[in-house]
Formats: C-alpha cells, structure tokens, sequence
C-alpha cells in the first residue's frame, strides 16, 4: 500500500513537469512548422506581437490557475479587465501620475475580487453564480457609466511597452516572465502557497492540518484581482486608444489557456508555467492560422479542440495511474 | 418510510423560495406599472413573452441538468451553431428548408449528446466539457459561415418567430408546452424523481439501481435539441442568421434558473420555479428600459438581483439548518430507522 503510495508520488511529479514541456514542444513545433511553411511567421515582428499582445492574457491565466486550484471559477474575469483597463486609461488622461494610474487598477481588482472571495469563502456561495452575477455587473456598470466613450490622448509615459528590460526584453513580456517564475516559486516553496493546493484537493483535509479553507480562498481571490489588475494595466497600456467595452470572450481565452496548462477542473494540481505556456500557445495558433492561410474564424474551434484534448489525456493519464474518480 | 419523508423536506424550502419570488414579481409588477403605463399592456407582455422563448426553452433542460448537480455552457453555442447550420445548409448546401431546419434540430442534440457521451463515459467534469464546446461549438458557427449572415427566407418560414395563433405569438404556444412537459416530467415522473436522487446523492442512486448514465445522456442531449429548436424561433423571429447569434444566453439561462430557486449544487428546483425566474428577468429588463433606465444598467441590476437572491437562500437555509439541529427530535421521529439508532446510543 505504501509502496504504491510512494511510487506514485514521484510519478506523479514527472507528468506535472511533463505537461508543461509538452506545451514547450508544441510551441517549438508550431514554430518551427508554420516558419518553413512562411518565414515571415517567426521574423521578429510578428514574435514580438504574439508576445506583446497577449502577455496579459497569461498574466490573468496565473491568477485563474490559483483560483482553478483552488477548486472555484472565476468567469467575471473578462468584464474586470474591461473595466479596470477603462479605469486605468481615464486616470492617465485625467493628469494622474502614471504609476498612480498603473496601481490603482491593481488595488481595485484585488478588492473586487477580494469581495467576491468574501461571499465564496466566508458565506459559502458557488463561485460560478458569483462572478456570473459579478459579470453582469461590471459588464452593465461599465458601459453604464462612461456611456461607451473610447480613451484616446493617453500620455506619452504612460505605455509600458515603450521599455524594455536590459534593453531587450518589453516591459510587458518581462512581468508575464517575471510573474509566471515568481508565482510557481510561491505556489511550490512557501507554506501559504501550498495550502491553495490542500484546500482544492481535500478542503476537509486541509482544514484538520490546520489550514482554514475560508481565508486561504480569500487570499487566492484576493492574489487572483492583483494579477487581474496587472493583466488589464498591460492590456489597456499597449493600447492606443481604449475602448470602455469588455473584450468579447476573454474569460473563455484565459479558463482555456489555465486548463490546457495542465490545471485540472477538480482542483487540486496544475501549475502556474503551464497556463504561460498555454497562453503563448493559443496566442500563436491564433497567429499562425494567418500565416498558413486558414481563416481566423477557426480559432475558437481550435481552441475548444485544444480543451478537450488535454481534458481526454489528463483522464488517460489518471486512468492509467488508477486515480480516475 | 424514509423515502416519504425526503420529499416532504425538499419541497417546503422550494415552495417557500417560489412564493418569495412570486411576491417580488408581483411587486415588480405593480411598482413598474405604476412607473409607466406602457408596461402593463397586453401587447407589451405578449411581446416580452416573445422575447424570453429561446432562453425560456433552453432554461427548461438547464433546469434539469442542474437538479443533478451539473452545468451546460455550451447551450449559446449551440445555438449559434445551429442557427448557422440552418442558414448554410439551406442557403448554401442546397437543402429544402424543411430538411434544414431538421437537419439543425439534429445537430443541435448531436451536439448536447456528444456532451453527455463525454460527461458519462469518460467521466469529464460537465463544467470543463461544456467549456471546451462552447469554444468548439461557436468556433464551427464561425468557422464554417466565415461570418456571413444568411438572409432571405421565404415567408412561411417567418411564421413561427413573428407570427400569432389565437392572438398570441406561435413560440409561445412551443414554450407553454415546454413548460408543462418539462414541469410534469420533474415533479410527476420517476425520472423526475431521479433527478432529484442524482444531484442529491448520485453514488446512492447509482447502488439503489437508478440508471444515472442514461439518464444524464438524455438530459444533455434535450439540452442540445432544445438550443436547437431555439435557434430555429430566433433565426425566425429576427429574420437573419449569424454567428454569433445565442453568445452569452448561457448565462442568462443559468441567471433565471438559478434565480429560480435550483441550486447550483443540484438536489433541489423546479420547473416552476425557474420559468417564475425566468419572467422576474424579463419583466425587469423590459419595465427598467421603459422607465428609461439604459439597457446595460438593467444587466447590472440583474446582476445584483442574482447575487441578493443567492445570499437570501443561503441564509435561510442556514438558519433552517441551525433550527433543524436545535430540535433533533422533530426530524427523527419521521424516520424510525434514525429512531431506534437514537434510542440505541444516547
């Protein structure tokens, strides 16, 4: 029994790491197939925009993990950056320091989601029907309130991609790096970031080892609305004009990128660099159907393919290890 | 024995939650009447009516779905797939409009089916899979329409969408059945009853010999016709097919069968109690719109309304469960098997 038990463990670990190179080789390839296909996909260009463009879906996709693991939902997430991304760009318009104008967003989406988190945790309601009502909310609250006007005459200082780390690296693909190793750092080494674990695996559990579910939960929404937060800043700074509207399907885009990522639905496992990886993934399929000729109008299904695959082979997986429910 | 007592304690919490609501309708009414005299006017609610079919049908199977603890987010998506569907084939594949309209009812369960074979068979949490296919879903409708609408239908085929029998719009009469159909198999049926088993306790159902598997591909499967038989009302009430016809119904589907009183958690909810959320919904957005409230305010006001109207029932329910625990004796006495347990261990 216990010599199962621990065979296990280590194995168990192999497949975690194996579905984050799994996404690395699938990028490689992608890459590597669609460039000798057109060498025009992988110029420096179109990298960069596929990376630039998209770094704050990845952001928002560790954020989402956290709260995955955590054994909740979070489908309000589209409609905050919408509004927090509105909230940023009219601070900056309106003569806030930028810093100011790239904090405050951050401040706000921790506090909503940290409000969320108080009805989930504390009052024991489903988080699905919570941020669904939260994203009727902020959905109706924004176009309500700034009357659909877009944000145009932003500040010249005000966009971060116009700096780069060391020189080479954009501001917004240094914080999706940054961030990603940071927050797998905290989820795999320090206590805190563990109990996430415990408490989507076996709340009843975590809570006789002396984890309270009730805070933990707060703590992840509350991290979730900070990463949030990054995520709209990075949206609405590489913007030149933002519009007061909720990007269509985002929160599809960023459950997608934390599932196919290795995040399991039931909570429990996953890690924070495959929902990166995914994110790029996505990201460069998207850009890759241009490329071979293929109508973008086949990304969605590409990407709901892409769900199904890696559910079908995370169930194979448990199968075969016998810890199928 | 023990079996008559568990209906008689589910049915009370819901009969009392579908009179809070009805109160709160009946309130709304009268408030949003009093506001505007355009609002309580027969061709207006008749129009409302007209307006709420397609969420109104697909809420029927969603109700179902989620009494035995699951979810289906695909349904939007459904939709928009086969309203495409309906529109290409007879536009572009040269199909008889009849056979189109077949062809997309078919599809449309196809599709709920292929949720369901996931959800049973390889046992995919209904949560990841409905969101794998409402990506997969939506992505054929744009896929395969390139989106280009399909316009140009012949007359008759308008009737059901934007005709009336009886001076009352056709998708109504389709909805009312609905309604009794779906009310009856809930309430009066055994399956019905097993619904209430699955979401209650489903390993249970699954040793007492219920036919779970079964019954959860049918369930799915009805969710998928029915997004299919609401595509076919809306391409006919709005005269045109797009792609991204039914985005985000998913949620408002969800918002008034869980505003209906059925927990997410399934075990509990009725028909009734959803088509009751269902009309608060409609009759909200319609009478705020009339008094000149804007239309994305009233999404923010449902919003809340869903929110307030979960956080009632949970705490109702919790001070029910502290009362409940407070008096043991009550409940024991119903069943005798807990009885003599009690009496054997003080």
């Amino acid at each position: 029994m216990s010599a199962t038990l621990t065979a296990a463990a280590p194995r168990r670990l192999r497949f975690a790491v194996s579905q984050e190179w799994l996404l690395a080789i699938a990028i490689l390839l992608l890459f590597v197939g669609v460039g000798l296909y057109n060498p025009r996909f992988v110029a420096s260009r179109n990298l960069q925009s596929i990376l630039l463009g998209n770094a704050y879906v990845a952001v928002a996709a560790i954020g989402m993990s956290m709260v995955i693991i955590s054994g909740n939902i979070d489908i309000s997430v589209g409609s905050l950056i919408g509004v927090l991304a509105s909230v940023s760009g009219g601070l900056a318009v309106a003569g806030v320091p930028s810093v100011l104008a790239w904090l405050i967003p951050v401040a706000i989406g921790s506090a909503v989601m940290a409000a969320q988190g108080a009805l989930v945790a504390y009052l024991g309601l489903p988080s699905i029907v919570v941020t669904l009502g939260m994203l009727s909310i902020l959905k109706g609250g924004l176009i309500s309130v700034t009357n659909g006007v877009w944000i145009s005459n932003l500040p010249d200082n005000y966009h971060l991609a116009q700096w780069s780390l060391f020189g080479v690296v954009p501001m917004p693909v240094a914080f999706m790096v940054v961030l990603t190793i940071a927050a797998a750092w905290w989820m795999r080494n320090t206590a805190l970031g563990r109990s996430i674990y415990a408490v989507g695996g076996n709340a009843e559990a975590a809570r006789l080892c002396g984890i309270g579910r009730e805070r933990t939960l707060m703590m992840v929404f509350a991290v979730h609305g900070a990463f949030v937060g990054i995520a709209a800043v990075l949206f609405a700074t590489q913007l030149s004009v933002i519009q007061s509207t909720v990007p269509s399907n985002l929160e599809l885009t960023i459950i997608t990128a934390s599932v196919v990522g290795g995040v399991s639905i039931l909570g429990g496992t996953g890690t924070v660099v495959g929902a990166t990886l995914a994110a790029v993934l996505i990201a460069a399929i998207g850009s890759s159907l241009i490329f071979v000729n293929l109508s973008p109008f086949w990304l969605r299904a590409v990407q709901g393919i892409l769900i199904l695959v890696t559910v079908l082979a995370d169930i194979y997986r448990r199968r075969r290890r016998g810890l199928a429910r | 024995m023990s079996e008559r007592a568990a209906p008689r304690r589910l049915r009370l919490p819901i009969a009392a939650h579908e009179a809070v609501l009805l109160t709160i309708l009946i309130a709304a009414l009268a408030v949003l009447a009093t506001l505007t005299d355009r609002f309580f006017t027969l061709d207006n609610l008749l129009n409302q009516g007209m307006l709420m079919t397609e969420v109104g049908l697909i809420a029927m199977p969603m109700t179902f779905i989620i009494v035995t603890g699951g979810i289906d987010l695909s349904v939007g998506s459904s939709l928009g797939m086969c309203a495409i569907l309906l529109g290409y084939s007879w536009h572009n594949w040269g199909f008889p409009l009849p056979l189109a309209i077949g062809f997309a009812l078919l599809c449309g369960a196809a599709g709920g089916f292929v949720n369901g074979w996931f959800i049973t068979r390889l046992k995919v949490p209904p949560l990841i899979m409905t969101i794998g296919t409402l990506a997969l879903y939506r992505g054929l409708a744009e896929g395969i329409s390139q989106a280009h609408s399909v316009r140009g239908y012949p007359d008759w085929f308008y009737g059901l969408g934007q005709g009336a029998l009886f001076g009352v719009p056709s998708q109504l009469w389709i909805l009312g059945v609905a309604i009794i159909i779906f009310g009856v198999i809930l309430a009066r049926t055994t399956i019905g009853r097993s619904l209430y088993a699955m979401g209650y306790n489903e390993t249970a159902s699954r040793f007492s010999g219920l036919s779970v598997d079964r019954i959860k591909l049918g369930i799915y499967t009805a969710s998928g016709l029915m997004a299919g038989l609401a595509a076919w009302i809306f391409v006919s009430r709005v005269s045109t097919t797009r792609s991204d016809m039914g985005s985000g119904v998913e949620l408002d589907v969800i918002a008034a069968v869980v505003l209906g009183g059925t927990s997410i958690f399934g075990g509990t909810g009725t028909i009734a109690g959803s088509v009751l959320g269902l009309v608060l919904i409609q009759l909200l957005k319609d009478g705020l719109a009339l008094t000149g409230v804007k239309g994305d305010a009233t999404i923010m006001v449902i919003g809340t309304v869903l929110i307030l109207s979960i956080l009632i029932t949970s705490f109702a329910e919790r001070r029910r469960d502290v009362a409940r625990m407070a008096r043991p004796p009550l409940r024991q006495t119903a069943t005798d098997q807990t009885a003599t347990k009690q009496g054997g261990t003080p």
